[in-house]
């Protein structure tokens, strides 16, 4: 009796194999850190087509700007990257301060610089944390939490506010520093900076980080730069690019720290550049703290820009006339254009301004770093499995509220 | 490092219809729009100005011609230092710019944002769809003739809003901060709550949709 064996074709099954497929990664996805949508085209598992789609947190802060007076802008700069929000006030006023061609004193140069570089240390702090979720390290989350908590009550002292400062105004600060704050900040340095070789100890030598991380998510120094990446995740590349020190602001200049570049530029190398940023911060902070200036924290000459102190408008005439003009016409600006940016945490955030005189501008662009350094993904993400994307993501730790603006 | 004004004088030698912009920081020209990717191109290999920046559209009000103005910011890593480039889109109702994306794939996505927010289309661009608005969007939402509040659209998932019957509606403006640009009006109407119109005495509330 012949009996036909019907065997499976097998020719078949590979062409079925080969078919794409298609998945939507987010926008509610807890490695996409935000409202990015991947839409991912895999051949198994593998990466074959990656297309970001952003705008989920759009909010039109470019309009807006265009609509109110400088001095109202700045808690919307609190929104873009709103893991440093201190960093993005400084930036902004440096920004609008380059068009009025308005100088502050060394005590205000001085403050910005120690909270940017607190900022910093906040926002790398939940990069990492962050980082390590992704890729499968819960501790370092934990440890790091527990340091922004600290900064969070040295910015609250400060500011008056733990996440959203608005600390900024145009041509100075909004307060003083409290008294015995800078030596607070200090104290906190000095505990800051064991403990971060403690987090750091749990990812560097981690067998499972090294093996998420090392030799995955390649950017060469000339896709770097081409895709017009910025901050750690270009130093990661290896461009000793810092606007710190290549186009220094806000006296970054009489401050000695180093650049860490690094030298494959996978996501350890960016990983790595994070972690010794914070030590150069805390570097940075000391230097400010032991020299830090006497003087004003606002420009005294900028009457028509800085709004005067209470005191001064419950009493005097003139002041409340000048006070009343600057919250209602906002900061008077002469007519032009300035390009500024500033080394954020995230990359180099920048704002193009076009004044045409007046209180409000006429046009402001964010160049926000996120949205550039996430331009990358697609030609990153080709070819790596889908458990390297969240590692890929991780480590270029960008933030949606810049991004989209 | 190449002083500003050399690298201002070089291009203008080279590209004689280049104007020097005013500017209140780096060197500025305008160019014209032919001009711009091979005056770009030149900045990049002649004076390493590597790194684009940013690429961005100015609107100069609806009534002024030329209406559009790209505008490109370019950076030396070597020479730290900036240079912009401007230039004016020929066409008011539909303007028109060359892509740099070639040069720079950076710009692929900065100017898939201009032509979003702008609706400056780039030629040759390879994906010139919108980024931050959703497919389908009927506006350009940085033109000055776009209100601030935003206009009624339907949603962009149609199932959805055949469900819910619902749309994006415009922002409400009561209670904002936002201020008139000075010399438009006078001063209590220039006062952010004289705008929410349901409040004042002088006009009728709105009928809601």
């Amino acid at each position: 009796m012949a009996t036909e064996y019907a065997f499976p074709d097998n020719a078949a099954k590979t062409a079925d194999a080969t078919e794409k497929m298609s998945l939507a990664m987010g926008p509610s996805h807890p490695s996409t850190h935000g409202v990015l949508r991947l839409q991912l085209e895999l051949d198994g598992e593998i990466v074959t087509q990656c297309d970001p789609i952003l705008g989920y947190l759009h909010r039109g802060d470019e309009k807006i700007a265009e609509n109110m007076t400088y001095n109202q802008f700045v808690p919307y700069t609190d929104r873009l990257d709103y893991l440093a929000p201190l960093a993005n006030n400084v930036a902004y006023a440096i920004a609008v301060e380059n068009l009025a061609n308005l100088k502050v004193p060394a005590r205000c140069a001085a403050i910005r610089v120690i909270c940017c570089e607190l900022a910093r240390i906040s926002a790398h702090l939940l990069g990492l944390g962050a980082y390590g979720i992704d890729v499968g390290a819960w501790s370092v989350f934990l440890y790091s939490f527990e340091e922004r908590e600290k900064l969070y009550k040295l910015f609250e002292e400060l500011t008056g506010a733990r996440f959203t400062t608005s600390y900024t105004r145009i041509g100075g600060v909004a307060r003083d520093v409290p008294e015995g704050w800078n030596e607070r900040v200090g104290k906190f340095c000095d505990q800051f900076l064991p403990i971060l070789e403690e987090i750091l100890t749990l990812l560097t030598r981690n067998k499972i980080f090294t093996d998420r991380t090392q030799g995955v998510g390649i950017i060469s120094k000339e896709d770097a730069i081409g895709y017009g990446l910025t901050g750690p995740n270009l130093r990661g590349s290896g461009v000793a690019f810092d606007l710190r020190k290549d186009k220094p602001y806000s006296g970054y200049e009489q401050y000695e720290f180093d650049i860490p570049v690094g030298t494959t530029g996978d996501c350890y190398d960016r990983y790595l550049c994070r972690g010794e940023e914070m030590r150069q911060s805390v570097r940075i902070v000391r230097q400010v703290i032991k020299n830090f200036p006497s003087g004003s924290y606002f420009a005294e000459d900028a009457k028509k820009i800085f709004a005067p102190k209470k005191e001064k408008v419950l009493t005097s005439m003139e002041e409340l006339i000048n006070n009343f003009m600057i919250v209602t016409e906002g900061p008077q600006m002469p007519a032009g254009e300035v390009y500024f940016e500033a080394e954020n945490p995230k990359g180099a955030l920048g704002f193009f301004i076009v004044s045409k005189g007046g209180g409000v501008p006429y046009r402001m662009k964010i160049r926000s770093p996120s949205f550039c350094n996430l331009s990358i993904l697609p030609k990153v993400c080709q070819g790596n499995l889908v458990s390297d994307v969240v590692s890929i993501l991780g480590s270029l730790d960008f933030v949606m509220g810049e991004c989209d603006r | 490092m190449t002083a500003p004004a050399d690298v201002t004088a070089a291009l203008q030698s080279k590209f004689p219809q280049a104007s020097l912009r005013p500017s209140c920081d780096h060197p500025a020209l305008n160019l014209p729009i032919t001009e711009v990717v091979a005056a770009l191109k030149y900045l990049r290999d002649e004076f390493a100005y590597d790194f684009l920046v940013d690429v961005t559209a100015i609107d100069n009000g609806v009534d002024v011609s030329p209406r559009f103005t790209t505008v490109w910011h370019v950076y030396s890593t070597t020479g730290h230092g900036y240079v912009r480039i401007a230039s004016d889109c020929a066409n008011d109702e539909n303007p028109v710019a060359p892509t740099v994306s070639h040069i720079w794939p950076t710009a692929n996505w900065h100017e898939r944002e201009t032509y979003d927010l702008f609706g400056i289309t780039f030629e040759n661009h390879p994906d010139l769809r919108r980024i931050l608005m959703w497919d389908g969007y009927p506006y350009h939402p940085l033109r000055k003739d776009f209100p601030l509040a935003g206009i009624q659209t339907p949603l962009p998932d149609l199932e959805v809003a055949d469900l819910t019957k619902a749309s994006v509606k415009p922002a409400p403006m009561m209670g904002g901060p936002f201020v008139a640009s000075p010399g438009e009006m006078n001063m209590t109407d220039a006062e952010p709550r004289a705008k929410d119109e349901s409040w004042t005495e002088r006009r009728e509330k709105p009928a809601s949709e």
